[in-house]
């Protein structure tokens, strides 16, 4: 475990040094998520608050956390896969003591960190400069971006097996970040749906996230969605899981 | 046979691309402990494709593998503390200084040497700040090597070790090798440069279209190979003229002798030369060296296809 520990930090220390010294990819995690809350809370504003049992900042605030789980952690590790995988990074790291586990988590720890960062920042700007209420239940706040982040991951490496180059990597992420903008209740809040719309939108990758993220930070949901959304997002988790074990690829196409 | 004998055993090892080309066809062959092997073969002979079936990076299509007993693939865990490998290009991120890659890979190796220490047997010490994109592509293969050491392996691979390399630096990395082979290290390396497998390795094989051609010590593997004379006649002596049992080949005035009795064959020539009173032009005798081995079987393997 110990060994383990040790390789996590040696690839996450790496990782982060690259993510710092990439001023794109830091420039799309730091300043794109800001940029995305001021435009969702403006098209929130036009939805009425009685109907989706949410204000126009609770519900920006609340879909900023997966706007910040989508940009920081998936698009952001999905070059960051292509360009290690292009670059013979991984191919090299296999032929050393390192697992396959190792360097997929190792890789993406950076992220995960800075996404969680951001995450707090949220919380704490969206209490103190928003006057939202302080998270209704925290557990389950912290379980539901823990799990996004898992998630996203995984989806992130599956999403680098298709992406021939690292700027392929703004295409290939466009389905993911389309369907849970519109479908996840990012900008338009589920409940403000047609109900049909609204079921099937249920089952997507990100929906069981945003229900936990919501229900945490500002209650009122029933255990049963609860346990539908966990469930969905453990779904989720398993199927990209399965998948990365199938289909990643450690080198580049000959 | 037990592991402690060979350290790399090959059966029959066989490996085809997805578009049915098959790069290794049915090659095997053993490595002793504290030998240097080489695969020597031109671009494209399977050197790379055999070497990655060797290191665990990919499964044969038929044949076995074993590393110090293992299967490289199955047993992985078990076996990459103990094997160090040189891939045959690049395998770091560009913006990461020559120090930092370093310290990654160390983090990464159980019992690794001190990160300065690795750096200062290639000879890189003085480059540790340096990113490894503005490295040269010598100062790269030794930044591999490097790193290949970090974990003080019992078996190397080193694919194509000195490419890119000047003459210094490919003797720096030769002396290396011989010390680490001294120490009781198994290498096994690829080269297409002729010279480095006669000089550094203890036996060699010459790969040609996924198969090993030949395989021997560098002068057992000379030894099987005829001598060459060459000269050129001079205008309005025939080819015809020259004593038959030379078995001399023309090619207008140019002639080459191909003999395995090169001091008998030689002084037939010159005799005869004396004697006709012929001024034999740029003539040329050597024993066969590697390089005619290589370029020997390249060609009748060319022409027999």
């Amino acid at each position: 475990m110990t060994a383990t520990a040790g390789r996590l930090t040696a690839l996450g220390r790496a990782e982060l040094t690259l993510l710092l010294r990439n001023r794109t990819a830091l420039c799309v995690a730091l300043l794109l998520p800001g940029a995305m809350v001021v435009a969702m809370k403006s098209s929130l504003d036009q939805i009425d608050p009685d109907n989706s049992g949410m204000s126009a900042a609770e519900a920006a605030m609340t879909g900023a956390i997966g706007m910040v789980l989508i940009l920081v952690v998936h698009l952001n590790l999905v070059s960051a896969y292509v360009a290690r995988r292009e670059e013979l990074v991984l191919k090299r790291l296999r032929t050393g003591e390192v697992r396959d586990s190792e360097i997929l988590v190792g890789t993406a720890l950076p992220a995960a960190g800075l996404a969680l960062a951001q995450c707090v920042l949220l919380v704490v700007a969206g209490v103190a400069v928003l006057h939202l209420r302080v998270p209704e239940r925290p557990e389950l706040l912290v379980l539901g971006v823990v799990l996004g982040m898992v998630l996203l991951s995984a989806l992130a490496a599956v999403t680098s097996a298709v992406t021939q180059t690292v700027e392929n990597a703004q295409i290939t992420t466009m389905p993911m970040f389309v369907i849970s903008m519109a479908g996840s209740g990012l900008f338009v809040p589920l409940e403000v749906m047609p109900e049909r719309i609204a079921s099937v939108c249920e089952l997507l990758p990100l929906t069981g996230v945003m229900t936990l993220v919501r229900a945490g930070w500002l209650g009122g949901a029933d255990s049963g969605d609860l346990l539908g959304a966990a469930l969905t997002t453990l779904a989720w988790t398993a199927i990209s899981v399965f998948a990365v074990r199938r289909w990643f690829r450690w080198e580049p196409r000959r | 046979m037990t592991s402690d004998e060979y350290v790399i055993e090959a059966e029959r090892l066989r490996r085809t691309y997805a578009g049915g080309f098959e790069a290794v066809t049915g090659i095997s062959f053993s490595v002793a402990r504290g030998e240097i092997f080489a695969l020597l073969g031109t671009n494209g002979a399977g050197k790379t494709s055999t070497v990655e079936l060797l290191e665990g990076l990919a499964a044969p299509d038929e044949g076995r593998v074993r590393v110090l007993g293992h299967d490289p693939r199955r047993e992985r865990a078990a076996l990459r503390p103990r094997m160090g490998v040189m891939l045959q290009e690049g395998g770091f991120p560009s913006d990461l200084t020559v120090a930092e890659t370093t310290r990654m890979w160390a983090g990464c190796t159980s019992g690794a040497r001190p990160t300065g220490e690795a750096l200062k047997l290639v000879g890189l010490a003085e480059r540790s700040g340096v990113r490894v994109k503005q490295l040269s592509g010598g100062e790269r293969r030794r930044l591999d090597l490097a790193l290949a050491l970090l974990g003080r392996p019992e078996v190397l691979f080193l694919d194509e070790p000195t490419t890119g390399l000047d003459a210094e630096g490919r003797r720096d990395t030769w002396e290396l090798v011989r010390a680490l082979r001294d120490c009781g290290t198994t290498v096994l390396l690829t080269t297409h440069y002729l010279e480095e497998a006669e000089s550094l390795a203890d036996r060699l094989a010459i790969m040609h279209r996924g198969r090993i051609v030949t395989t021997g010590t560098p002068a057992e593997v000379t030894a099987a190979r005829p001598a060459r004379i060459r000269f050129v006649l001079p205008k309005g002596v025939a080819a015809g003229r020259l004593p038959l049992s030379l078995r001399a080949a023309a090619a207008g005035r140019r002639i080459e002798i191909r003999t395995h009795h090169l001091q008998q064959s030689l002084g037939e020539l010159l005799l005869w030369a004396k004697e006709s009173d012929v001024r034999l032009e740029e003539l040329d005798a050597r024993s066969a060296s590697l390089e005619e081995a290589f370029l020997d079987i390249a060609q009748t393997q060319t022409a027999g296809v």
